[in-house]
């Protein structure tokens, strides 16, 4: 009970403490491929990016806290090999002070979750933001699994945030409803759309980021809980229907009948 | 093997995600022999028996509506005290907290987006899903003793299959959350997107946003949601949670409805689960009409008000 008010009086004057989780993924208009029989995507003439929602949103709400704060850090972490230097340094292109490699390839959400877990528990951060989704596996898991590892609350999805009082603020649009939610430190989110703007680094940030120190954590090993086996490409669409613009009633009736739709 | 489905409600009724969650359990129950428990919340004890319905063997009902950090303990509770092998759950906003939560809480494989019904071989379980945006399906394996399936909404229809069921009532100690709901707003009369059967869906072609009455209109004769593409959420004609593609929402209606729309691959991926599309463009070149099932090229503002019109009429008339 303590250290929980600490922590709340505490945000209040306190320097807030941000780490967000990037991931690699694909730039979004790759041509995805496979290789050793199906068993493995195929990385050759692949560019990579930083997540879109990691970076546009988590990485790009993070720096405007701090800025608009006067105080604290932003830190990036990633789970990743060496040759993902480059592209965490982008982190810093864009505004973030500090940058973590944890030196493995990632294998399934749980594994991330862990090291990132592990290596959180070590640290003193305040608030965790990581993106809604990867545009790769597309599973969403490591936000929650985090949260649950550290024993930690989660918002997610989160579209807009404000520190007000040392406390967070947050917006989450879940359908048709909105919530407004406060919420105490420390805390886990998961960043959607509408929380930032995408921000382009300038000259200042590009020389920065090339000088940046970038930490390695070696983690303790984690097997991962699942394993993808295959990979297939999704069926070829069939041959469209097109159906002149004065006949509005044919469509209709071909997506009651035919179709079976409406 | 026993199979645990979390079954979600809204105001004291079951979600389509529970019967589909129920009917998914049912038909692996019925490869692997085993029981079908449903844990739920929020409805009263006659009505969750109608869980019977769909194959469910026994009920475990909560008292109050507990938040996901609640539905995971009492899930996490329900697996020890009732042998549970696998849990299976939607993946949804509710599913999107507790599935990840009680995989890393209690170190059993979760395969989430699952399209299918899973296979199992030797006591793995081999499941397919949607991955890189839609661009594949992966086929992906769990063999941890306690197994975790979250499957991508509307993939599965809820089927009946009727069995004797039980109703009782599941009382375990919960955490509640820290977080403080300070507001709640609801727009009124709205179809959830995340989980719609039919969307209609604008884009940059439509102006501006005082254009938007013909696309409201013409969902709203369809029950369906509305949805939009990046630039248009971007510029704020439209809300943030209506934009769909790879850095927006993903969603795989029965019946997805492009309204001048280009059809960019980072709209695609966001929507290429749909069953049917449906392209309106008026340029005949826009790359939207090589995803569509069925396509009209013409203009927005004279096309769609027919449409509607003529879907108020098959309504009226069945
Ligand atoms: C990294 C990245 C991520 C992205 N993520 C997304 C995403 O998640 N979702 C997304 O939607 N986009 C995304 N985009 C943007 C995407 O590339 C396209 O720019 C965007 O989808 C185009 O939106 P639009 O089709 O509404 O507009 P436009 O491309 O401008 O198309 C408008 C269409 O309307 C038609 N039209 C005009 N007038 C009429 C009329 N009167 N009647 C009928 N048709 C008419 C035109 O022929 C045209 O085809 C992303 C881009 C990048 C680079």
């Amino acid at each position: 009970m303590l250290t929980e008010q600490f922590l709340l009086l505490g945000a209040s004057f306190l320097p807030m403490n941000i780490l967000v989780c990037l991931s690699k993924v694909p730039d979004t208009t790759s041509k995805i491929s496979f290789t050793d029989n199906n068993t493995r995507f195929n990385t050759q003439g692949v560019q990579f990016i930083l997540n879109p929602s990691d970076e546009w949103y988590a990485l790009v709400r993070a720096i405007e806290i701090k800025e608009s704060l006067g105080k604290g850090s932003v830190a990036a972490v990633m789970v990743g090999g060496a040759e993902d230097d480059s592209l965490l340094r982008k982190a810093v292109a864009i505004g973030a002070d500090t940058l973590y490699r944890i030196n493995a390839q990632p294998q399934d959400a749980y594994s991330v979750a862990r090291m990132l877990a592990d290596f959180i528990k070590g640290q003193s951060f305040d608030l965790v933001m990581t993106g809604r989704e990867t545009i790769d596996y597309n599973g969403g898991e490591v936000p929650a699994m985090l949260a649950e590892l550290l024993g930690w609350e989660l918002v997610s999805p989160v579209n807009k945030l404000d520190i007000i009082d040392g406390k967070v603020r947050i917006e989450s649009e879940l359908g048709a409803l909105t919530e407004v939610l406060e919420c105490d430190l420390p805390l886990v989110v998961s960043a959607a759309k509408g929380l930032a703007d995408q921000r382009i680094p300038n000259m200042w940030g590009i020389r920065n980021s090339r000088l940046a120190v970038i930490h390695v954590i070696e983690p303790s090993p984690v097997a991962p809980l699942t394993r993808i086996v295959k990979f297939d490409l999704p069926p070829a669409k069939g041959q469209v229907k097109m159906i002149p613009a004065d006949q509005p009633e044919l469509l209709v009736k071909l997506l009651h009948e035919e179709a079976k739709v409406i | 093997m026993n199979i645990l489905i979390l079954a979600e409600t809204h105001h004291g009724t079951f979600r389509k995600s529970a019967l589909e969650a129920a009917t998914y359990a049912r038909k692996i129950a019925s490869t692997v022999s085993g029981k079908v428990l449903a844990l739920t919340y929020g409805i009263e004890a006659d009505h969750a028996a109608s869980l019977g319905e769909y194959g469910v063997d026994e009920v475990l009902l909560l008292s109050g509506e507990p938040d996901p950090l609640g539905l995971t303990e009492a899930m996490a509770h329900a697996v020890k005290e009732k042998n549970i092998d696998l849990a299976v759950l939607a993946y949804n906003i509710v599913g999107r907290h507790v599935a990840p939560r009680l995989s890393a809480r209690l170190e059993a494989g979760l395969i989430s987006g699952a399209i299918e019904l899973p296979q199992w071989q030797n006591g793995t379980m081999l499941v397919r899903k949607n991955v890189f945006s839609g661009k594949a399906i992966a086929t992906v394996e769990c063999s941890t003793p306690l197994k975790i399936l979250a499957f991508a909404p509307n993939s599965t229809q809820p089927e009946k299959s009727p069995v004797h069921t039980a109703v009782v009532s599941y009382a375990p100690p919960l955490p509640v959350s820290r977080i403080h709901k300070v507001e709640v707003r609801e727009k009124k009369g709205e179809v959830s997107l995340p989980d719609a059967e039919i969307v209609v869906s604008a884009g940059r072609g439509l102006k501006g946003p005082e254009n938007w009455g013909i696309v409201e209109d013409l969902a709203r004769a369809l029950g369906a949601a509305t949805a939009c593409s990046r630039p248009v959420a971007d510029v704020g004609w439209r809300p943030h949670h209506e934009h769909v593609g790879q850095t927006g929402l993903t969603i795989r209606p029965n019946l997805y409805i492009a309204i001048g729309i280009s059809g960019a691959i980072q709209h695609l991926a966001g929507v290429n689960q749909s069953k049917v599309i449906v392209v309106i463009n008026k340029d005949p070149e826009a790359p939207f009409f090589k995803a569509a099932d069925y396509g009209i090229v013409g203009d927005a503002f004279e096309v769609v008000p027919k449409i509607t019109e003529a879907v108020r009429k098959l309504k009226a008339s069945t």
